[in-house]
């Protein structure tokens, strides 16, 4: 296994780190959960339920919005500011830097998330109710909402390999978007009865990534509890996705004529 | 016997231009050229010559339209030979948010250092390079020339048999630039290959064993740079002080340029010792006597305004 991808993702951590955007996202995730306490505190008997669904929506938004803009930006910004000359001139493939920068993306939303956690638990704890073990479905959703990222963010590095910042956010946005009703659409097709409607929806459903079933905050916020099968096939789901991305970034990357 | 240390064989470069992009221009046009193991070579040429694309084609950050080149017998595909070549950029960028010691350290581990070694190597190549007192300032803080130390310190970090520095001297006061040609002399005495680019030609013609010039994306010559000039003198120039209360003659004083106190005059070798006896006669001090060559510059000048000629007939027959 070669050492060069944790080389980079290190690296790459260590910028978002260093990057101050960062250090507002957490403060800002901070405040969103803050607040959750407030509403907790003014919504009799349902503090549960509105803590953990504002608390995973914050980490979630908070999440995708670093994966999205930062991931844009990790080989565009890179290739404009030549820093990857240097590093190219190393005996590095492209596809391990590629890697080791979404390695290092995928840490720092690891961390980030991590923190967001931590927050919401102290949240939790704050209004007064004991942990059980049901609880546990909140980790559950909060590896769904870090899946989810690691699918955000290599749709966001596949497109920074050929595009401007400003277009991968619209083509990533504009997948993660359709991804979220990959479902409706897919009834969609099947309610207008047109053969042509319903081919093109179905391949739609199939091809995009379904961001459908990673979500499952409500029914943890209600209590219900996850089936296992759904935890699996998500991560299989995760993987396979990311991989085929990465390869396909890999491919894109390793022909391209640096400027 | 040993593969040459750089071997280029009709290396061509098109970019595609226009909104369509379906034009071409040719930034490089079938290079070919040798540059022997413990050679420092020079690559000279103006801005827009196709020195930096062929730099970047040897690097492997750009890819060829046409030819193939070797670095130490390994195609410039092998990933594996960048072991052996360090690289300097042009106006290079490195990661602002770094210090110059972690920036140093975060290149050196590519070479899979042990810690103590890469701290050891980090602390030796700082200190080369005069940025020890720098070393734990971000590099969003440093000038142009501390940012083309640090450059040329991560280019030289894992003691590379091959170093491809792009424009070094750029950017650099008297003193950096003097320390970078030390630098590169060192290089030389431990018998490393240094390919740099330039268009100081004074700086080529102090380090080089040979220069190569390359206008327009077209190899113009290669060779030692004392070769690539013409040797011929053409003519000898005379530096002198005139005595006091002394006329000169006219035909000197019509020649003659006045440098503070002293006379320079310039005279065909043929009449070299007819204006001495003149100036012997009116009692002027000779200072110097020394032959006038053409300069790598004049060299340089004159084929790319040869260059642009041509391309301006060209454009005039097409039209």
């Amino acid at each position: 296994m070669s050492a060069m991808p944790g080389i980079v993702a290190i690296n790459t951590f260590r910028e978002a780190v260093r990057d101050r955007v960062l250090y507002n996202l957490i403060f800002f995730a901070l405040m969103m959960i803050g607040a959750a306490i407030l509403v907790g505190q003014i919504s009799i008997g349902i503090e549960r339920l509105v803590i953990i669904n504002l608390g995973l929506s914050t980490i979630s938004i908070f999440g995708l919005v670093m994966a999205i803009f930062i991931g844009v930006g990790l080989v565009y910004k890179e290739i404009e500011k030549r820093t990857l000359y240097s590093v190219l001139a190393k005996p590095i493939h492209r596809w391990e830097y590629l890697a080791g920068k979404y390695g290092g993306l995928l840490l720092t939303l690891v961390v980030n998330t991590s923190f967001m956690t931590v927050g919401l638990a102290a949240a939790l704890y704050y209004v007064g109710r004991p942990f059980v073990q049901s609880d546990a479905s909140i980790l559950i959703a909060i590896y769904f909402i870090l899946l989810e990222l690691a699918l955000v963010t290599a749709f966001a590095l596949f497109f920074s390999c050929f595009s401007t910042p400003m277009l991968s956010t619209l083509f990533t946005l504009a997948i993660y978007v359709t991804g979220i009703f990959a479902n409706d659409i897919r009834e969609f097709g099947k309610f207008t009865k047109n053969p042509v409607m319903e081919g093109l929806t179905r391949v739609i459903y199939y091809v995009l990534p379904n961001f459908h079933n990673f979500n499952v905050i409500g029914a943890v916020a209600h209590g219900d509890s996850i089936a296992f099968s759904l935890v699996w096939q998500n991560t299989a789901y995760a993987v396979v996705y990311v991989t085929l991305l990465l390869l396909a970034a890999s491919a894109i990357f390793s022909r391209r004529n640096l400027k | 016997m040993t593969a040459p240390a750089i071997e280029i064989d009709g290396l061509t470069k098109d970019y595609p231009v226009g909104f369509w992009r379906k034009r071409m221009r040719r930034s490089l046009d079938n290079l070919t050229l040798k540059v022997e193991e413990g050679e420092v070579f020079g690559f000279l040429g103006p801005n827009g010559a196709g020195k930096t694309t062929t730099l970047k084609l040897l690097m492997g950050l750009i890819f060829p339209t046409a030819g193939t080149a070797r670095i130490l017998g390994r195609s410039i595909d092998d990933v594996e030979m960048h072991r052996d070549i360090g690289y300097l950029p042009e106006q290079p960028y490195f990661y602002d948010y770094l210090t110059a010691r972690e920036l140093l350290d975060y290149y050196a581990r590519f070479s899979a250092y042990s810690r103590a070694e890469r701290n050891e190597r980090v602390a030796r190549f700082l200190d080369l390079v005069g940025l020890t007192p720098a070393a734990n300032v971000q590099l969003r803080k440093f000038s142009k020339g501390m940012l083309q130390r640090a450059g040329i310190a991560q280019a030289i970090l894992h003691d590379p048999k091959v170093i491809f520095l792009d424009e070094p001297m750029s950017g650099l006061d008297p003193v950096g630039r003097r320390e970078v040609r030390d630098i590169i002399l060192d290089l030389r005495t431990q018998g490393r290959t240094v390919f740099f680019s330039t268009h100081i030609l004074s700086d080529a013609e102090m380090l080089c064993d040979r220069v190569a010039v390359l206008v327009e994306g077209k190899l113009q010559g290669v060779g030692a740079p004392e070769e690539i000039v013409s040797v011929d003198v053409q003519g000898m120039e005379i530096l002198f002080e005139a005595s006091e209360g002394r006329v000169l003659p006219a035909s000197i004083t019509e020649r003659a340029t006045k440098i503070g106190g002293r006379f320079r005059i310039e005279v065909p070798e043929a009449d070299l010792y007819a204006a001495l006896e003149q100036l012997r006669t009116c009692s002027a001090k000779i200072l110097s006597v020394t032959p006038v060559r053409p300069t790598l510059e004049d060299y340089f000048l004159r084929l790319v305004g040869r260059e642009k000629a041509a391309s301006h007939a060209m454009e005039v027959v097409t039209r």
